[in-house]
């Protein structure tokens, strides 16, 4: 009997295998992007309209994308991915020169986002915004006593054994370095010495170093508050309404993710067809309501209601955001400096 | 003697098979973990593990991977003896079922554990239920001892089951006749006898659980830090791919070394195949044999 | 008395491991009925992730790819790793300890080790896509199959067998009717283990694949920033039920219980 079972089970893999192979002669392209970051239906659109097949392919952060971009087994024709990681690919010189001024829809994406992009691509010539955000304190307003508006809740010890830090290393830095008055981007290792002191005297008040579930403990009331993206902060209160989500006085980091034509990409006028289509109000709108970051396709904002234009979570005006900074940290000495600090706070 | 080294023949596939895929890429982390970033050789990252954060590190993932592994096995031997105990007919039903969950995705299972150890969890809750105070075990230790033990436990259970399922119960009649009391059984024919599925058991679990991030990012909230958390990290976040290949060929040299000891001392007392008499070998069994076939797993 | 007494102890422990064990899959099984996105939030009862997970496509192929990736990779590893058992018992000293410490290798190594090692060594020779996949599974199965039939082999009645040869039975007759059966229990199960370290793999599988190769684990991976989708808690539910209703079929079929000793085919 269990023979019986397995041989059919055997050949579906094979036939699976054997029929990725042949292409023909129609177009490809093979996309890289984070898990979850664009509606599956935008991709089958595309091909209907088209005509180009994509090969599509997910990774969870920028390093896992760098690192099986760099390996070259697979020939990615676009990337999507954040500020500095495309700092990095850029000044690699793995990006290819597009010029967005051509593109139908590109004037959907608002100057204020090509500034952004501006910190890491001056001129805007390698990249095209795609979601944006900010790094902020999502918290449960039943459980704190008082106004959340700086940094400082994390580090007075009112909320000890309540708070949800982020555990990767530039996340926690930029909390610190913001609540010190520094910038994200410092190289100055008595900036980043203080803020490891601060972190290390905070660290006894922190709950739990998360990722992924750092909104889902706040949701369940788990924890007071915890360092989140914005994005996140949208969906934690769809689920909990008395949860709120504040960019603190002090400044915060901004996060944008873009995409970038690699250099390896033979059909140019395939990635540009996509990334115009990608502008498009209706994929955007599809996009931004598969996903709920903040958009920068100014045609989608102008959709929206009154309420979600002024949310902090959703579309930050200008003056939250004004003593805000792209992070595009990508001095080697300071990384390492980071990442050994980042070490030993964990150890402690 | 031929006939052996004709049997010896057997593994070449596999020879084969991890020369190209095991050994290979090994020394493709060995290069990396003897260059610096300039392509000079170096021992430093080889030794890195000395230095504090990482020597901390690799001392409590080795804690908590001992600990776990004894809790496993204290926790597998009786159950294995229940299940035997339980009607023969049935034994590989209930072993079945001790296994299936391990069938369901490791990290749902993990998301799933969380929420019940989570201080407003649902064991929390059910302990406020029954008018108990809450326990605080998410984001400890404990939470990850308790994450790694349910991972592996079937691990532990399924080989040391599967070498003393087939001691037939009259052969423990025997021992019980000639006045071995249930401690003295358990030590003197089932401890003895399953104590090859008991080394691949502590194999399968001990190692890996030094490494078992993702558990301990999960369930102790990421306030642990194992040689894991951190060899995963010079992959990823630091791109430190040197330093981690460091750490891992250091950990791996240190588990080589210490299982090599635990072979040899087996070996000198077990080995050559041949000099041990078959009499002796199939002394066990003799006895046994007209159950032993029925049961699986 | 006494006799009882160790009973009910037997299954009161039987029944509290039970009780570990299954408590996580029991929430699972709830959440596949919340009516709510969040993992967190009780949003009332409801069927209809059930519905959404048979009408979606992607969760259909990953079911297929990770049941058949899980399904032959464990094979080849049972071939060759079955094999090499044989080998490995049959070597002296050292060829013995060589052989165990490759095997221990991949357990040895840290997922993501292994991972970035296999890919940068298979992007030389083959593109990255089941293949390589299928090659990075077999070679991380292989171990567990060793390790389960090693013992066993140690334990083999060798005698049986060679009596049925000096009978007159040919070596692969003797071989599937005398040590074949001996050996069931470590087959077996460590083709099980090496079925679940496939289903659950997820660093290997994600450095090694290519575009367009998905196992339900490197879905659920990408699907955990954003909040597992209720149709995974479905998906696990089915799986869950159809495993244990198989099994009572089996166990309880009257053909079943005439034939105690048949009960290798169970599984």
């Amino acid at each position: 009997m269990k023979k019986k079972l397995l041989l059919p089970m055997l050949a579906v893999p094979l036939a699976l295998a054997a029929c990725g192979g042949n292409g023909g002669e129609t177009r490809t392209l093979t996309v890289f992007n984070y898990s979850e970051y664009m509606d599956p239906e935008v991709i089958e659109m595309f091909t209907e309209e088209t005509g180009i097949e994509i090969k599509y392919e997910e990774a969870l952060t920028p390093e896992d994308m760098y690192t099986k971009y760099k390996a070259g087994g697979i020939s990615y024709d676009l990337l999507c991915t954040s500020d500095y990681m495309l700092n990095r690919l850029i000044s690699e010189g793995e990006a290819q020169e597009v010029d967005f001024s051509s593109f139908e829809y590109g004037g959907n994406i608002g100057q204020r986002y090509w500034d952004f992009a501006a910190e890491y691509d001056p001129g805007n010539k390698y990249t095209l915004p795609y979601f944006w955000g900010t790094v902020g304190i999502l918290y449960d307003t039943t459980k704190v006593h008082g106004p959340i508006d700086s940094w400082e809740v994390l580090f007075n010890g009112e909320y000890a054994g309540d708070i949800i830090m982020q555990n990767s290393v530039m996340d926690s830095y930029i909390v610190a370095l913001k609540y010190l008055g520094y910038s994200i981007n410092t190289t100055d290792r008595d900036e980043i010495q203080a803020a490891q002191d601060l972190l290390i005297s905070q660290k006894p008040d922190v709950a739990a170093y998360l990722v992924d579930e750092a909104r889902d403990e706040v949701v369940a009331g788990n924890a007071a508050m915890a360092v989140v993206y914005s994005g996140e902060a949208y969906l934690g209160r769809e689920y909990n309404p008395n949860l709120d989500y504040v960019i603190p006085k002090e400044g915060t980091e901004i996060w944008l993710d873009s995409w970038m034509v690699t250099k390896n990409c033979k059909d140019t006028d395939a990635a540009k067809q996509f990334l115009d289509f990608l502008c498009r109000e209706d994929v955007a709108a599809m996009n931004f309501e598969y996903i709920y970051y903040s958009t920068p396709n100014e045609a989608v904002l102008e959709s929206l209601s009154d309420e979600e234009r002024s949310d902090p979570a959703l579309a930050p005006d200008p003056d939250a955001t004004d003593n805000c900074e792209v992070c595009i940290q990508n001095d080697a000495a300071t990384t390492e400096l980071l990442n050994e600090l980042w070490k030993e706070l964990r150890a402690n | 003697m031929d006939r052996n080294r004709r049997r010896q023949l057997l593994a070449l596939p596999y020879v084969a098979w991890s020369i190209l895929f095991t050994l290979i890429p090994l020394f493709v982390i060995l290069r990396y973990a003897m260059v610096d970033k300039e392509g000079h050789f170096t021992v430093s990252y080889i030794f890195a593990f000395l230095s504090s954060v990482n020597a901390k590190a690799f001392l409590i993932s080795l804690e908590i991977a001992v600990i776990c592994t004894v809790i496993c096995v204290l926790l597998a031997y009786p159950l294995v003896m229940v299940v035997r105990r339980l009607k023969i007919s049935r034994m590989s039903f209930m072993l079945f079922f001790l296994i299936m969950p391990m069938w369901m995705n490791f990290i749902l299972r993990m998301l799933a554990l969380q929420m019940i150890l989570s201080s407003n969890g649902i064991l929390n809750m059910l302990l406020g239920f029954l008018g108990f105070p809450p326990l605080q075990i998410a984001n400890t230790n404990t939470a990850v001892i308790i994450g790694v033990v349910y991972d592996y436990l079937p691990f532990m259970m399924l080989p040391i089951f599967n070498t003393i399922s087939d001691i037939g119960e009259d052969v423990l009649e025997a021992a019980r006749d000639l006045g071995a009391g249930p401690f003295t059984v358990f030590r003197r024919v089932i401890l003895p006898m399953s104590l090859p599925g008991l080394k691949s058991g502590i194999t399968i679990v001990f190692v890996p659980s030094m490494t078992s991030f993702v558990i301990a990012d999960i369930l102790g909230g990421g306030k642990i830090q194992l040689i894991g958390n951190i060899i995963e990290q010079e992959f990823t976040r630091s791109s430190n791919w040197n330093l981690g290949s460091g750490l891992s060929v250091s950990l791996m040299l240190f588990m080589l070394i210490s299982m090599t000891f635990t072979i040899k001392d087996e070996i000198l007392t077990k080995r050559p195949a041949e000099e041990i008499s078959e009499e002796e070998k199939a002394e066990p069994r003799v006895v046994g044999d007209g159950v032993s076939r029925r049961t699986v797993l | 008395m006494k006799k009882r007494l160790v009973d009910f102890i037997s299954r009161f422990y039987f029944i509290l491991i039970m009780i570990f064990l299954y408590a996580p899959i029991l929430v699972m099984v709830a959440l596949s009925f919340n009516d709510s996105r969040s993992r967190v939030v009780w949003g009332g009862f409801t069927l209809r992730w059930y519905g959404t997970l048979f009408s979606n496509r992607q969760i259909r192929e990953a079911l297929l790819m990770t049941v058949g990736l899980a399904l032959l990779s464990s094979f080849i590893a049972l071939i060759i790793g079955g094999a090499a058992a044989f080998g490995i018992h049959a070597m002296r000293r050292k060829g013995y300890v060589v052989m165990m410490g490759i095997t221990n290798i991949p357990l040895l190594n840290a997922d993501i080790v292994t991972g970035i090692s296999l890919m940068l060594w298979f992007i030389r020779f083959i593109p990255l896509g089941f293949n390589s996949v299928l090659i990075a599974h077999v070679t991380f199965n292989i171990p567990y199959i060793i390790l389960a039939l090693l013992p066993k082999i140690e334990q083999m009645n060798r005698s049986i067998y060679e009596a049925s040869r000096d009978l007159g039975a040919s070596a692969a007759r003797g071989f599937f009717t005398m040590i074949l059966p001996q050996l069931a229990g470590g087959i077996i199960s460590g083709f099980f283990m090496a079925v679940t370290m496939s289903m659950d793999d997820f660093m290997i599988t994600y450095f090694t694949k290519g575009a367009g190769v998905n196992t339900l684990s490197t879905m659920i991976y990408g699907e955990i920033r954003k909040g597992i989708k209720p149709e995974m808690y479905a998906l696990s539910t089915v799986i869950f039920a159809v495993v244990f209703v198989i099994l009572l079929i089996v166990n309880f079929s009257p053909a079943n219980k005439k034939a105690g000793n048949k009960r290798e085919g169970m599984i």
